[in-house]
């Protein structure tokens, strides 16, 4: 079969190194099967668009125009478009739409046309989810100014403006009151593709937790991996602290949440990856569905390298008519892809921002994202795993300490620690340091007091993070021999090594 | 016999200024090695990427990029050199920590990179090869910082030593906007000193060489569309060069060649140069892999990353079957690109004909960052970039824009407001404009300019002369493309600042650059006739010319 | 990754030193519902790490603190991954906990070998009592009408097992494993269920042969120990693991479907396949990572058993369907 892949084309925020990753995997992928792939992408900084990835290469601009010429000259049986990020799926969506696949009949694979729209589109999604009795927060489609104008005195405030078909959440926000709403609605429905935003119940301070999902076309489904924030609700996953594996949630609730999930990529009929995420409240087994993306994306690139699980290969495979139990697990080398893996660790992931170049920027971090990248941290401890990470952050400090808090009186403190901002965790680590009750620091920012711990240990100098140890990623906790040298630095007495 | 081990170290979190980019050069390292018989294994802490994926190397460390880690991988794996070439910044910091520490830097010593890095060191050496470069110093004081930009006349450029991508460097022009401006570039990088230059305004070059420590490949010259002012990393860059002549091309890759002998690299290096008054300058000499690393491999055909690795293990370019001087296109009447090394001596004089035109652009990401300003200066903002390639100039520029998300919004006009200097600037772009069907908008003074042309131009109020102003007309729709060059004493959020930003707000392209719209202008028959441009697979480029079968 | 106080409550480790690969254990603390038998179960705890200050909104008590009010012993600081991996390699071992090395290898040259306890006998309930929607109820309460009656015989059942079973309608009687086919079937049952449980299957003869006593008279569902126990009852064998089926990752495919379903397991036995050769008896169901038996059955006695826990508590809720099944397939009189 010959495929067309499309490629996420320049980086930009919201759509990063992670879709080179993927698309890279997914090529490699379905060239393992026996196909033929073309590509087309824009970026040449990448690994995909280098001779070899692709049988057959096109360093085009991403746009209807450039696409349909390739389609024409090329005439692929089929087109993949879930592992081009944003882009690639926007691209398919318009190809469908302007008829082009159907002219060059050109099937599309994995994740249907249908589901996707079902996932992306917040009134068919609402409607899906009232129908397999998931919660989804209340809200409200607006297509016109008029029907803004006209829900701005019924809408709970704060509330949160989301616009449809946009990239990591563009032009998106959290309005206090009528004003702001009116100016950031209005702003989300010009950047919307569709012309399309939701406005919705804030949910600010609930757990956000997100589970990576697969599902293959006989109806199996595996979670790889489920990741909590440790910013609460209210900031962007992207521009999120996010632990993996959750960290506070107990049996319980974790199979509450990956039920939910499981049954809505069978509802949508997901071939391939996806990302949910869910809003927890803290005092109770209440969630809400906030999101669903159903593709591979900026988190299963995270899932991926923080379980040893290669979501996109899978993915891609899944595409092209494998079941989950006909793949095998590459880095164990013995199993199969059909399972879930098991962390034997803990994995700190932190954003990376562009304040250092933008010093004018607004640093408050809300729903539309704005790091540029992140680092990864594996570790046995999450308070060795966020030291890690930090000091390999590469910004102004290496640890704890900023030099931006210790001046600030508790007012300007207080306040710091309220506000997300890219320099919250430091805000937070004064206001630990001078003694703040966990208490006072969670009720103002809503962190998680099993966080706040860990942090207060670290800074009490509780906690031996200086490693003198290797130990393995293997998908399996040590449950079975793996094949794979990938390998985290810890404080242990053991160091693993592959066996030759 | 147990493999030799070399760690070749990653960059670490993806950040304006150091991009995808590097990770793409780390994995390319990686797989060279690999196929050379050495057991390649990788450090980075990035999860986003190819060579963070556990098949790319022989064994991966997902451990942060710093020495202390580095150096505990190092005595674990018992490796036998580190590749620190590839990483960008962040790993090329790590050299001299390593070098200390006794292990052995491949490719290019940390002594090397000092020479490169080091003000005066450069200078020294600049001076032994009477290789011009803007004048300047690095001083260690406002005061003194004062004195060197009166001995070399304003504009300076003033910028903190040992930082990438252009933080905290700016375009001086006047003793009090010094002062203002000195504590922000001193506390960027702390104890060290602050860089203060002549700043020449002209046109930008740029190469990525290999050499084998005696003898250096230049793979192509690169030529920024922008002039010097804008960040490389922003600029869009041409190749082969569009408008620098066949004397000058061949003196750049004279200094590339005696540059690269003399810091004896073995790898990669990146040279920005700066042409003025039919002179070229050295700007700045980078001993690693940069950011067109990639472009340039994927647009000139050879495997760059490749060669270096192979030069940085011990091979020689003659053995790789290469000699010094400037690799050219030939037209290939097979897919797999062609091409023959002119020697530097006859640069000047060889048939240099292209056989292809490519644009990198850069692409921003300023609709997700509120109040950042849209306007290019030296420091880099552009977060990705996107290559647009074809037969001609014109239809490579097309595609560069329209990729990188320039295109005209709609059927609306193009609205021209530009600082006095480029006003005959604006005359030639309004031209192109009008020819092609568009109307011209523009404010009080670039409309008279435009107007004393004889070209049509509707006139619109300036921000401050109230209403229907410039700002309406971007909101309510009627413009397609804004052309805004600032004036050189403009302030931080001016009215100005305010017309890019709804620009921003609304997606309707904003160029400041006048360069960039000049550019615009020239490929504009493409814009109004796309089917002009071609739609090939890379390799079928190379031909130099469309096949028909 | 979740689960340590449904695995500590879990009569199915009685006897046993447990550890856990994941490191940080005790996140979420103690809480008072999610328990699966009345006490702490079994004898040792391993962990690397045990959380002092939990954070959950149930959370009622620390883990050590509740671990200490259950008298049981814990160790944390150890590398877990290691003594996994030890585990992996060398099997199952005797093991002890303390902090003089002298005393634990007398300690442990005494012991009796764990495949040697009646563990079953010490985690069974001594006395019968019914499940209602409340919980544990007498023998005399009133059944209420409209559900099946279900017969458990307790080899060491998890609470979460009684609870699934009352949602999927029927009305759990819970009799000691010492029962015999006809105590069994004076209790009118429409359906019984063989319970999991710690140990070796090959000990239990008696609950065998009320097993032997019951096929063909009585529909039978089996879980875990419930599976072994089937299929001795048909004259198959069984066999000792190296390491066990632990955890709740394992993918399970039902070869009549072809799909595949994320277990919870907890296992050290396993069925021989190639043993129900001639019984009557066919395996149904794999294990996709090893291949062994997952789930046997008989179609001509309605009797069928799972290897794996569908109630899961802790892990997946993917084979939750199973209880409404049986129910169901009881109903049907199929």
């Amino acid at each position: 079969m010959k495929v067309l892949v499309i490629g996420s084309g320049p980086i930009v925020i919201g759509q990063a190194a992670e879709f080179d990753y993927a698309g890279t995997q997914a090529c490699k992928s379905l060239k393992e099967e026996g196909h033929e792939v073309v590509l087309i992408n824009s970026n040449p900084a990448t690994i995909m668009t280098d001779p070899g990835v692709a049988d057959r290469l096109y360093i085009e601009p991403l746009n209807v125009d450039f696409c349909e010429r390739v389609i024409a000259r090329e005439r692929p049986d089929a087109l993949l478009p879930t592992l081009g990020g944003q882009t690639g799926l926007n691209l398919a969506t318009q190809l469908s739409d302007e008829g082009i696949l159907e002219k060059y009949n050109v099937r599309l694979l994995g994740t249907p046309l249908t589901a996707i729209r079902k996932a992306e589109d917040r009134e068919q999604f609402r409607s899906l989810m009232r129908e397999i009795k998931e919660p989804v927060p209340e809200s409200w489609i607006i297509q016109t100014e008029d029907e803004l104008q006209a829900i701005l005195d019924i809408v709970p405030y704060p509330c949160i403006i989301r616009p449809a078909y946009t990239l990591g959440g563009t032009g998106g926000g959290i309005a206090d009151n009528k004003e702001t709403l009116w100016e950031t609605g209005r702003k989300g429905l010009k950047l919307s593709m569709r012309s399309q935003i939701m406005v919705e119940r804030s949910l600010l301070g609930w757990k956000e937790v997100e589970y990576e999902v697969i599902r293959d076309n006989k109806g199996n489904t595996i979670t790889v991996c489920n990741m909590e924030n440790l910013d609460p609700m209210g900031v962007h996953t992207g521009d999120s602290i996010v632990v993996a594996p959750s960290q506070t949630l107990s049996d319980l609730e974790y199979h509450i949440l990956r039920t939910a999930s499981l049954k809505i990529i069978n509802a949508l009929g997901i071939e391939g990856g996806c990302n949910v995420q869910l809003a927890v409240n803290p005092e109770s087994f209440d969630y809400y569905i906030i999101e669903v993306n159903p593709r591979v994306s900026r988190s299963s690139a995270l899932a991926s390298k923080a379980t040893g699980y290669p979501i996109a290969r899978v993915a891609a495979k899944i595409a092209v008519g494998l079941t989950l139990d006909q793949i095998e697990n590459q880095v164990t080398g013995t199993t199969k892809a059909c399972f879930e893996p098991a962390l034997d660790y803990c994995v700190v992931k932190l954003p990376r921002f562009p304040f250092d170049k933008f010093a004018s920027g607004d640093r408050t971090l809300f729903t539309q994202m704005k790091a540029t990248g992140e680092v990864m941290a594996i570790d046995r401890s999450f308070e060795a795993a966020l030291v890690k990470a930090l000091r390999g952050l590469e910004v102004k400090t290496k640890d704890l300490s900023h030099p931006k808090f210790p001046p600030m009186d508790d007012e300007e403190l207080a306040l710091a620690v309220k506000i997300p901002t890219d320099e919250r965790l430091w805000a937070v680590a004064e206001a630990l340091r001078r003694g703040w009750t966990i208490q006072r620091v969670n009720g103002l920012s809503r962190i998680d007091p099993w966080f706040l711990h860990k942090i207060m240990k670290i800074l009490n100098g509780e906690v031996e993070t200086s490693p003198t140890a290797y130990k393995m990623v293997d998908t399996c906790a040590g449950e079975f021999e793996s094949a794979t040298p990938y390998y985290y630095a810890t404080n242990e007495i053991e160091s693993d090594f592959v066996s030759s | 016999m147990a493999k030799d081990t070399v760690l070749v170290l990653g960059s670490g979190p993806i950040r304006i200024g150091q991009g995808i980019e590097f990770d793409y050069s780390c994995v390319h390292c990686v797989w060279t090695l690999r196929e050379m018989g050495y057991r390649a294994i990788i450090l980075n802490n990035n999860p986003e990427t190819v060579s963070t994926d556990f098949d790319t190397g022989d064994a991966l460390y997902f451990e942060p990029v710093t020495l202390p880690d580095a150096l505990r991988i190092i005595e674990h794996e018992g490796v036998s050199g580190v590749v620190c070439q590839f990483g960008g910044q962040t790993a090329i910091n790590l050299a001299e920590g390593l070098t200390k520490a006794g292990v052995k830097v491949l490719g290019v010593s940390a002594e090397s990179i000092a020479r490169a890095e080091d003000r005066e060191q450069f200078e020294a050496l600049l001076e032994s090869m009477s290789i011009a470069r803007p004048v300047g110093s690095a001083v260690r004081s406002l005061e003194e910082a004062v004195q060197v930009a009166e001995k070399v006349g304003y504009p300076v450029l003033v910028r903190p030593s040992f930082v990438l991508g252009g933080r905290a460097m700016e375009i001086v022009y006047s003793e009090s906007h010094l002062r203002s401006f000195y504590s922000e570039a001193e506390s960027a990088n702390p104890g060290q000193p602050v860089l203060v230059d002549q700043y020449l305004l002209g046109k930008e070059a740029e190469v990525d060489v290999i050499s084998d420590g005696v003898d250096t490949l230049v793979p192509g010259i690169m030529e920024h569309i922008e002039r010097a002012g804008v960040h490389s990393g922003d600029s869009m860059a041409t190749y082969p060069p569009f408008s620098i002549s066949q004397d000058l091309q061949a003196e750049m890759v004279r200094s590339a060649c005696e540059i690269a002998k003399a810091l004896e690299v073995k790898g990669l290096m990146n040279i920005q140069f700066v042409i003025k008054d039919y002179k070229v300058y050295v700007l700045e000499v980078n001993p690693r892999a940069s950011r067109t690393v990639p472009y340039l491999s994927k647009v000139t055909g050879i495997p760059m990353v490749e060669l270096a690795s192979k030069c940085m293990m011990g091979m020689t370019l003659a053995e790789l079957g290469y000699t010094s001087g400037l690799w050219t296109l030939d037209p290939s009447e097979t897919e797999a690109p062609k091409g023959h090394v002119v020697p530097v001596d006859e640069v000047a004089t060889a048939n240099l004909e292209p056989v292809l035109h490519a644009v990198k652009a850069p692409v921003f990401s300023f609709q997700k960052l509120a109040k950042v300003e849209a306007l290019l200066g030296p420091e880099m903002k552009s977060t990705g970039e996107i290559l647009g390639i074809d037969f001609t100039f014109e239809e490579a520029l097309y595609k560069a824009f329209v990729a990188s998300g320039i295109n005209f919004k709609g059927d609306g006009g193009v609205l021209i407001t530009v600082r006095k200097e480029d006003k005959d600037a604006a005359v030639t772009i309004a031209r192109s404009v009008v020819a092609g069907g568009r109307e011209v908008i523009a404010t009080e003074g670039t409309a008279a300019a435009i107007q004393a042309a004889g070209l049509p131009c509707r006139v619109v109020k300036k921000i401050q002369e109230g209403s229907p102003s410039i700002l309406d007309a971007i909101l309510g729709g009627e413009v397609s493309l804004a052309i805004n060059s600032p004036s050189l004493d403009e302030q931080a959020g001016s009215h100005a600042a305010r017309v890019r930003r709804a620009c921003i707000e609304i997606g309707v392209p904003c160029i400041t650059s006048i360069d960039t719209a000049l550019a615009i202008a020239r490929a504009l028959d493409v814009f109004e006739n796309p089917q002009r441009s071609h739609c090939l697979r890379l390799e079928e480029y190379f031909r130099g010319c469309v096949v028909t079968s | 990754m979740t689960g340590y106080q449904e695995i500590l409550t879990d009569p199915s480790y009685a006897g046993q030193i447990v550890t856990l690969t994941y490191p940080l254990v005790g996140n979420y603390g103690i809480n008072d519902d999610d328990l699966e038998s009345d006490r702490v179960q079994p004898t040792g705890f391993v962990v690397r790490e045990a959380c002092d200050a939990p954070s959950n909104w149930r959370s009622v008590n620390t883990l050590d603190g509740w671990m200490g009010e259950m008298g049981i012993t814990g160790i944390q600081g150890i590398d877990t991954r290691s003594l996994t991996k030890r585990i992996r390699s060398g099997g199952v071992t005797m093991g002890a906990i303390g902090d003089d090395l002298d005393e634990l290898h007398h300690v442990l040259e005494q012991a009796k070998a764990y495949d040697e306890t009646d563990f079953v006998g010490k985690v069974s309930t001594k006395a019968p009592y019914k499940w209602g929607a409340t919980g544990k109820e007498s023998v005399e309460s009133p059944d209420p009408e409209n559900r099946v009656r279900l017969v458990v015989i307790d080899c060491g059942l998890k609470f979460n097992i009684l609870r699934r079973f009352w949602r999927a309608g029927s009305r759990p009687i819970v009799l000691p494993c010492t029962v015999t086919a006809e105590e069994v079937l004076a209790w009118r049952p429409d359906g019984v269920l063989l319970s999991p449980g710690p140990g070796d299957p090959r000990r239990l003869e008696g609950v065998v042969s009320t097993v032997q006593g019951l096929l063909g008279k009585v529909p039978i569902f089996g879980i875990c120990l419930g599976n072994q126990l089937l299929c001795h009852a048909v004259g198959g064998e069984t066999y000792k693991l190296k390491f066990g089926h632990r955890g709740s990752n394992h993918p399970v495919q039902d070869l009549r479907t072809g799909k595949v379903t994320i277990t919870s397991q907890n296992h050290g036995y396993a069925v021989d396949a190639a043993s129900l050769k001639g019984t009557g008896a066919e395996v149904t169901q794999l294990n996709l990572n090893d291949g062994t038996v997952e789930g046997i059955s008989i179609p001509d006695a309605r009797a069928s058993s799972i290897q794996y826990h569908p109630e899961a508590a802790p892990g997946p809720w993917d084979s939750r369907p199973y209880f409404d099944e049986f129910i169901a397939q009881i109903r049907s009189g199929k």
